[in-house]
């Protein structure tokens, strides 16, 4: 065997080389935004691993497709049948609704209401890090989603686009303790801020006065205030609230309605119809 | 260092950052076992003359890049326990199985730390001491890998 450390410089004059470059690395990268441009264009060389590793699950749901049995697929299909009759006859109904809110609005000369363009894209990859709230999609710039691109599922709010690369894009998910969304309850139209928590099943409320008018099982929907998530949308429901009067303000925690970790296909919310109250 | 070696080495980091990704049951993610760090100590056990902090660095950016942490993360944490690695190395490789596997549980014991230190900073706090989970999986695992590669090594002829 060869002698060590012979060639180059002795390991603890790498480490102190090294250790520091990594701290600057990990400082910069919390407090700017310097890598995020190569982070999206490495994308697609890493995305492709997760697209490898999440192949089995897709051959199982490929396979679970291909041999169902023809009562299965017939009774699917006569649900599914009534599923679409059920929903063109309330999207007919909405037609008429639509109709007459714009022309109230025209009354009231207030912005034009415009369809949000959505994109179907499918989750392939979840964050290795149990303390991050992350999805990978198989959609990216190519298809019009930038970062700040809303993300929902069929039930509700998911999150928004946090990194776009060509064909991946990263998302952030509502329930990510450094992600918060404001919201107003559907009911009364207040408004406030819902936070992450770290967890799947769990937002809450932030700054709410112990006074304010909010009860259990009031749906929250995005408010659209800060521009970023298109208005109107449902976010989740309260679940349960603590009036403490020795505290300054009440606590009220509230389920998800987007299911964070079943959606297999999301909706990219991409050209938000002007809905917002405010624009950057 | 041969061509096969490096082909070898990158094969088998290859697949640790594949585990990385794997998608795995949300309550499951804690017990995770650190793949390149396991990598890591093997190697800089094996070939402490030509394998080192600097080798462990680039690994740790790959995975940063993969996993999507913050860049420098799993840099730092895997350069520091590169370091411990090559002080001990003559010492590892000669202990018994049983020792071998608690000194890797405490080296990736120090991995985690590190990290641990890292998400702190950035806001993440976690409870206890659950962010040692994956220093045990990686320590239980290490008498099957590490056999199984030494083999493969002394088949491939890898130095």
């Amino acid at each position: 065997m060869k002698p060590l450390f012979t060639r180059g410089p002795s390991p603890e004059f790498r480490l102190l080389l090294l250790v520091p470059l990594a701290i600057a690395l990990i400082v910069a990268d919390h407090y700017t935004n310097w890598f995020q441009s190569t982070r999206e264009r490495l994308s697609g060389v890493t995305a492709p691993l997760y697209w490898i590793t999440g192949a089995p699950e897709r051959v199982g749901d490929w396979a679970g497709e291909q041999f169902r049995s023809r009562e299965e697929l017939l009774e699917e299909n006569d649900r599914l049948k009534r599923q679409v009759l059920l929903l063109e006859q309330r999207s007919q109904l909405l037609a008429a609704v639509k109709a007459e809110n714009t022309r109230l609005k025209e009354l009231m000369n207030s912005a034009e209401m415009v369809d949000d363009r959505v994109l179907v894209a499918q989750v392939i990859g979840v964050s290795p890090d149990p303390l991050e709230h992350v999805l990978l999609i198989d959609k990216g710039r190519d298809h019009g989603i930038d970062v700040g691109t809303p993300v929902m599922d069929a039930s509700g709010l998911l999150g928004q686009v946090i990194e776009a690369g060509d064909t991946f894009s990263r998302i952030l998910l509502i329930t990510d303790s450094s992600h918060a969304i404001p919201v107003q309850v559907l009911r009364n139209s207040m408004r406030a801020v819902a936070e992450g928590t770290g967890d799947l099943y769990r937002l809450k409320l932030r700054h709410l006065a112990n006074t304010s008018d909010i009860r259990e099982g009031d749906l929250l929907l995005s408010s659209g205030l800060g521009g970023r998530f298109p208005a109107g949308y449902p976010v989740g429901e309260v679940m349960s609230i603590t009036r403490d009067p020795g505290q300054p303000f009440a606590e009220a925690e509230v389920l998800p309605r987007g299911r964070m970790s079943r959606s297999r296909f999301v909706l990219a919310v991409i050209g938000d119809g002007g809905q917002g109250l405010a624009s950057e | 260092m041969q061509a096969n070696s490096r082909w070898f080495i990158a094969l088998t980091l290859f697949l640790s950052m594949l585990l990385v990704v794997m998608p795995l049951p949300q309550q499951w993610l804690w017990f995770r076992p650190a793949f390149p760090a396991l990598l890591v100590i093997f190697w800089v056990t094996r070939m402490p003359q030509a394998l080192g902090v600097g080798f462990a660095w680039l690994v740790g950016i790959i995975e940063d890049l993969i996993s999507g942490a913050s860049l420098g993360t799993h840099a730092l944490a895997l350069a520091v326990l590169a370091y411990f690695s090559l002080l001990t190395y003559q010492r590892t490789r000669a202990f018994n199985p049983a020792q071998q596997l608690l000194w890797v549980f405490v080296l990736v014991g120090i991995h985690q730390v590190v990290g641990n230190w890292v998400h702190g900073l950035e806001g993440k706090t976690v409870s206890g001491l659950t962010f040692l989970w994956p220093a045990l999986t990686t320590a239980l695992l290490w008498p099957w890998v590490a056999p199984l590669l030494h083999r493969l090594c002394s088949r491939l002829q890898v130095r």
